[in-house]
C-alpha cells in the first residue's frame, strides 16, 4: 500500500502545490495581471481612459501627472491599456465560450456516434474551417454593424472546428478504451459515458485548446479592431491604439510598442498557463513529478 | 418490466445460448455455438487466442465491435426477451445488473479520473439498487473491503493508477458484483496478474460467486485454472464448440483431438525426444481461414477425408464431442 500512503488532504495538497510548475506559475502570472488590470479599471484609473486632453498631446511618459504619456488626442495611454485589458477578457471568454460550447458537443457527438452523423457533422466543420475567420468578422460587421460583440462572436464561430476536431480526436481515442466497454458492460447509457466517461478524460486536451484558442482570439480582436471591424471608438481597444499609432510609428514608438507589448504578453501567458494546466489536472502525472 | 430474476420462483437455466453464431461481412468468426449455465453453475470456456471466447462472451454481453453481427439466440432468466435484438437502451438495463463481466486488462479498465470508489457506486445508482449516493459510497467501501482491498476506504479516494493490477482487478470485480448479478463473465480475469496474485483472485472470485450463487462464465486459456474454478467446460476452435462436458471426465478422458492437444501441451511433465514440450502442430488460422468440414483437420493428427464434412456431434447438448475420429476409437 505504498503507493496509498500519503492520501490524507494535506498531503495531497502539499503534492498539488510542489507539482505547480513554471509555466503555469509564470503564465499564470500574466493573465493574473491581465485579470487584474482588467478589474482594477473598473475603479479606478489614473485618468478617464476616454478623456480628450488636447492641450497635452502626444505627452511623454512620466510628464504632467501621465504615467505612460498620452496618445495623439491626448488620451491617457496608461488608462487605455487598464480599460483595454477589459475588451480584451471579455473577446476572449466570449469567443473561446461560443467555440467551445458548441464545438465540443459537436466532436464528442461525431466521435461517438461515427457513420453517417459524424460524416455530415465533420464535412460541415470542413467547410467552416475553409472559411477565412477574417472575412467571416468582416461580413457578420457589415451585416450586423461593428462592434466588440460581432467581433465576438465572430471569433468565436470561426474557432468551433478547432474545438469539434479536437474533441473528436480525443473521443475516438476514449471510445476504443477498455474503460468505455467496460462501462458499457456495467449498463451506462450513451450519455452517461459522453458525460461521465468521454468528457472528464479529453477535457485536458480540450483546456490547452481553450486556451490557445483565447490567445487566437486576443489577437484577431485586435487584427480586427485595426482594420477597423472590432471594438469601435471611443471604447479603448488594444488593437485600436496599435492602430491609431500606425501613423506615428517611427515618430512616437512607445504607443504602439506598449499595446503590442500587452498584446503579446497576454497571448503568451494564456499559451503558457494552458500548458501548464495540462500538466496540473492531469491525475497521471500528480504522482511522478 | 421487472429484469430481477427472483430466484425463489424462476426455475431453468440461467442463461441459454442456442446456435449463436457472429459474422463479419460473409466470414463466420463464431458458429453454432449453444450452451446453458445453471444457477451457480460455473462454465469454463478454454481454446487458445483466435478461438472466439471473447467474441462469445461480448456478443452475450451485445458489446461486439462495430461491424460485426451475431445470429441465434441468447435468453436470460428473468429477462422477457431474446438479448439478440434487444435494443441498447433495454440491453443496459441488463448490463451490469443481470449480468456483468470483468475483462482481462485491468490497467486499463477503469476510467483514470474517476475515483475507484465513485467508478463501484456509480454502477449501484445507475441501476437504482442503492437509494442515495451517501448509501452508494457506502455500499461501494463495503465492496471493496469484500474484495479483500486493504482500507478500503483510501482505496476508495485513490485513482486507479495508485492501484495494482491485481487491485484494479479486485475493484473489476467489485463493481461488476456491485448488484448482485445472476450471471457473472469472466474473460482470463487473471491473464494479466502476476502469478501470485492469480491464485488469490481465483478464490475470490470463486467465493463471492458460491456466496451470491452467480452463476460463472469463466473464459481463459489455462486449462489448470479451469480445473480449479468450473465444473463443467467448454472447449472453442474456430469459432465453433468441439466438446463439452463435466471437467473431470474432459480433462482425463478427453474425446476430441483438440482437447487432447490442448491437454498434452498444458502438461509440463511431459516432454518429446529432444526435450521439448509438446504443442499442438500449426497456429490458429486466422479469423474466416478455418477449413470446410471440422475446422481442427488442418492441424489434426488423425485427419482423413471424411473430416472435410462437418463432423456430427456426439452425445447430449450438455455433454459430447464434435469429431469423427475421437480419442479411444480405432479409425
Amino acid at each position: 500500500m505504498t503507493a496509498l500512503e500519503n492520501t490524507s488532504p494535506a498531503a495531497r495538497g502539499r503534492r498539488r502545490w510542489r507539482r505547480l510548475n513554471a509555466s503555469m506559475l509564470v503564465g499564470g502570472a500574466l493573465v493574473a495581471l491581465v485579470v487584474l488590470a482588467a478589474l482594477v479599471s473598473f475603479v479606478w484609473t489614473p485618468h478617464d481612459a476616454v478623456h480628450v486632453d488636447a492641450a497635452h498631446r502626444l505627452a511623454p511618459a512620466l510628464s504632467d501627472g501621465y504615467l505612460l504619456g498620452t496618445d495623439k488626442f491626448g488620451r491617457d495611454v496608461a488608462s487605455q491599456l487598464l480599460v483595454g485589458a477589459r475588451t480584451t477578457l471579455f473577446v476572449g471568454i466570449v469567443a473561446v465560450g461560443v467555440a467551445a460550447l458548441v464545438g465540443t458537443p459537436l466532436g464528442v457527438l461525431a466521435g461517438m456516434a461515427g457513420g453517417w452523423l459524424s460524416e455530415i457533422v465533420m464535412r460541415a466543420n470542413d467547410l467552416l474551417f475553409a472559411f477565412p475567420a477574417l472575412l467571416l468578422a468582416i461580413m457578420l460587421g457589415a451585416v450586423f454593424g461593428a462592434s466588440t460583440l460581432t467581433a465576438m462572436i465572430a471569433i468565436g464561430v470561426a474557432t468551433i472546428p478547432a474545438f469539434a476536431r479536437v474533441a473528436r480526436g480525443q473521443t475516438l481515442g476514449v471510445m476504443h478504451t477498455e474503460y468505455v466497454l467496460a462501462a458499457r458492460a456495467a449498463g451506462r447509457s450513451r450519455l452517461a459515458i459522453a458525460l461521465r466517461h468521454v468528457l472528464p478524460n479529453i477535457a485536458s486536451i480540450l483546456i490547452v485548446q481553450a486556451s490557445v484558442s483565447f490567445a487566437i482570439a486576443i489577437l484577431a480582436e485586435a487584427a480586427l479592431s485595426f482594420l477597423g471591424f472590432g471594438t469601435p471608438p471611443p471604447t479603448p481597444s488594444w488593437g485600436r491604439m496599435l492602430q491609431e499609432s500606425q501613423e506615428l510609428l517611427f515618430s512616437t514608438p512607445r504607443l504602439a510598442f506598449l499595446p503590442g507589448l500587452a498584446i503579446a504578453l497576454a497571448v503568451l501567458g494564456f499559451n503558457l498557463f494552458g500548458d501548464g494546466l495540462r500538466d496540473w489536472l492531469d491525475p497521471k502525472l500528480r504522482e511522478h513529478r | 418490466m421487472t429484469h430481477v430474476p427472483d430466484t425463489a420462483v424462476a426455475t431453468g437455466p440461467v442463461l441459454t445460448v442456442d446456435d449463436l453464431g457472429v459474422q463479419v461481412g460473409p466470414v463466420n468468426l463464431v458458429q453454432g455455438v449453444g450452451f446453458t449455465i445453471g444457477s451457480g453453475e460455473r462454465l469454463g470456456l478454454i481454446g487458445e487466442s483466435g478461438s472466439g471466447k471473447s467474441l462469445t462472451a461480448l456478443a452475450l454481453m451485445g458489446l461486439l465491435p462495430e461491424g460485426l453481427r451475431a445470429s441465434g439466440s441468447i435468453r436470460l432468466r428473468g429477462v422477457p426477451d431474446d438479448l439478440l435484438g434487444t435494443g441498447e437502451r433495454r440491453l443496459a438495463k441488463v448490463r451490469g445488473r443481470t449480468v456483468s463481466m470483468v475483462f482481462q486488462e485491468p490497467m486499463t479498465a477503469l476510467n483514470p479520473v474517476m475515483r475507484v470508489g465513485d467508478q463501484v457506486a456509480e454502477v449501484m445508482l445507475l441501476h437504482g439498487t442503492r437509494n442515495s449516493r451517501a448509501e452508494a459510497a457506502a455500499a461501494a467501501v463495503d465492496l471493496l473491503d469484500r474484495v479483500r482491498l486493504p482500507d478500503p476506504r483510501a482505496m476508495a479516494r485513490a485513482f486507479p493508477h495508485q492501484l495494482s493490477g491485481g487491485q484494479r482487478q479486485r475493484v473489476m470485480l467489485a463493481i461488476a458484483l456491485a448488484n448482485d448479478p445472476a450471471l457473472l463473465i469472466c474473460d482470463e480475469p487473471t491473464t494479466a496478474l502476476d502469478v501470485t496474485v492469480q491464485a488469490q483472485m481465483l478464490d475470490l472470485i470463486g467465493e463471492l460467486a458460491a456466496e451470491r450463487n452467480t452463476a460463472l462464465l469463466f473464459i481463459t486459456h489455462d486449462l489448470a485454472v479451469v480445473a480449479t474454478v468450473c465444473q463443467r467446460v467448454l472447449v472453442m476452435y474456430g469459432g465453433r464448440v468441439v466438446e463439452t462436458g463435466d471437467v473431470y471426465d474432459v480433462f482425463t478422458t478427453p474425446r476430441h483431438r483438440y482437447t487432447e492437444g490442448l491437454i498434452a501441451a498444458s502438461d509440463l511433465s511431459v516432454v518429446d525426444g529432444r526435450g521439448r514440450l509438446r504443442t499442438i502442430p500449426g497456429a490458429v488460422p486466422n479469423g474466416g481461414e478455418f477449413p470446410d468440414g471440422c475446422v481442427f483437420r488442418t492441424r489434426c493428427p488423425a485427419a482423413t477425408t471424411r473430416c472435410e464434412r462437418t463432423p456430427e456431434w456426439s452425445g447430449p447438448p450438455g455433454h459430447g464431442f464434435a469429431c469423427w475420429h475421437p480419442v479411444g476409437e480405432d479409425r
